[in-house]
């Protein structure tokens, strides 16, 4: 299935620039694997970034410098060359992609979920930096959450199942991207529990709509 | 100082990239170094401030483009593409030492572009030559947004606050600029 919900121009500039954070970064690249239209648009971007570079206004090179690079070079210039990566398809499909796999530390089945109550589940994911906070959570079918806005901005990948937002319909690969104006009213879909990534501010005050639908329950 | 910092074709650019992945060319490399050196020294500037640090940077980026010139794919993008990703990287990576999660191609779960056939190549060398001059015709103010975007390492919401603009106003002269660029790669 193709993907319909797609990264914003404004979020992906700054993927492709390197400002993002590691939290946000994480679910846009979660995207990424998953949706090839986007990933031509950043193809595009880092094209632009490279336009830049070369029109940037710029000196010359010493030679100063450029000796030291050569002695560094010829210094190590035994080392094989690296080679491009394979690109080998494995028979077994994963449901998570990387780069999220590796933060998981494995695959949709070896998961230690913990019970949030009312049937829903989440592990934390660790992250180098405390601007975000990134969770992988477990939302039972049908599972409807009352009308609410957000605090912060919050950043949410369909990696199984999907939810409803209105009209829209979000499913694996599928990303949105909700801020302080928007008032949303998701429903986790009928046919299957909804497992996605949802990266959120850091402040510790829960700003994911998936986590206000437990906490109630969490009395927190 | 020689006159090989002027503006090269990016035909050659490619194939002395290509030279240096396959036969650890020195002399190639020189030349590349000579071009890109100052300007990979001039973006990190734009970040630090600070001499020194930019050409520790630079040198970072550099001896990367030497070790992984192997990897580069010249049907897959420019030369100058290329060079600006791995720099884009050594300043996370060195510079701010923090993580950018990147997707894997040899991952059993990506989802492979269906619609990259084997004549896309020469499609996407062209693509970044339309790119290129697309970007000469936006106006002044979306291609300042382009560069500060690209340079600074600031948020939207820091660019907005330097220009004294609305957030608003970023965020839709960004996706101006992009939707001109993509329209100018659609003309065929």
């Amino acid at each position: 299935m193709s993907i319909r919900h797609h990264v914003s121009d404004e979020l992906l500039l700054r993927y492709a620039s390197g400002e993002l954070a590691e939290g946000w970064s994480l679910a846009v690249a979660t995207h990424l694997a998953l949706c090839p239209a986007s990933r031509r648009r950043l193809a595009q971007m880092e094209t632009v970034g490279g336009a830049l570079l070369e029109n940037i206004a710029a000196g010359t090179a010493s030679d100063d410098a450029w000796a030291r690079m050569r002695s560094r070079i010829e210094r190590g210039a035994t080392g094989v060359p690296q080679r491009p990566e394979g690109h080998v398809k494995a028979a077994a499909e994963p449901v998570l992609p990387e780069p999220l796999r590796s933060y998981l530390g494995g695959d949709i089945d070896s998961l230690k979920w913990r019970s949030l109550g009312m049937g829903a589940y989440q592990i934390p994911i660790a992250l180098g930096d405390d601007s975000t906070v990134a969770r992988l959570l477990r939302i039972p079918a049908g599972k409807p959450v009352p009308e609410h806005g957000h605090a912060g901005q919050e950043l949410t990948v369909v990696l199984a199942g999907s939810f409803r937002d209105g009209s829209d319909v979000f499913a694996r690969g599928d990303i949105e991207e909700a801020d302080a104006n928007l008032t949303h009213q998701p429903l986790a879909s009928e046919d299957a529990d909804c497992i996605c990534l949802a990266v959120t501010d850091a402040p510790l005050r829960f700003k994911s709509w998936l986590v206000r639908l437990i906490q109630p329950v969490l009395g927190i | 100082m020689d006159e090989s910092d002027q503006e090269q074709p990016t035909d050659d650019m490619s194939g002395l990239l290509v030279s240096v992945g396959l036969n650890r060319d020195v002399e190639a490399f020189e030349v590349l170094f000579r071009h890109y050196a100052p300007r990979v020294k001039a973006y990190m500037a734009r970040l630090s401030r600070d001499g020194a640090v930019a050409e520790e940077l630079m040198q970072e980026t550099m001896m990367v483009v030497w070790n992984k010139a192997a990897q580069f794919e010249p049907s897959r993008g420019n030369v100058s593409t290329w060079i600006y990703t791995i720099a884009r990287n050594v300043r996370i990576d060195v510079y701010r030492r923090t993580k950018r999660p990147e997707f894997d191609l040899s991952d059993p779960a990506f989802v492979p572009d269906d619609a990259e056939p084997a004549d896309k190549a020469f499609e996407q060398l062209q693509d970044a030559e339309r790119l290129h001059r697309a970007m000469e015709a936006l106006p002044a103010e979306q291609l300042d947004l382009l560069k500060r975007s690209f340079y600074e390492d600031s948020s939207h919401s820091a660019i907005a606050e330097a220009l004294s603009i609305p957030l608003g106003t970023v965020k839709s002269r960004i996706r101006l600029a992009f939707a001109k660029l993509r329209a100018a790669l659609e003309e065929r």
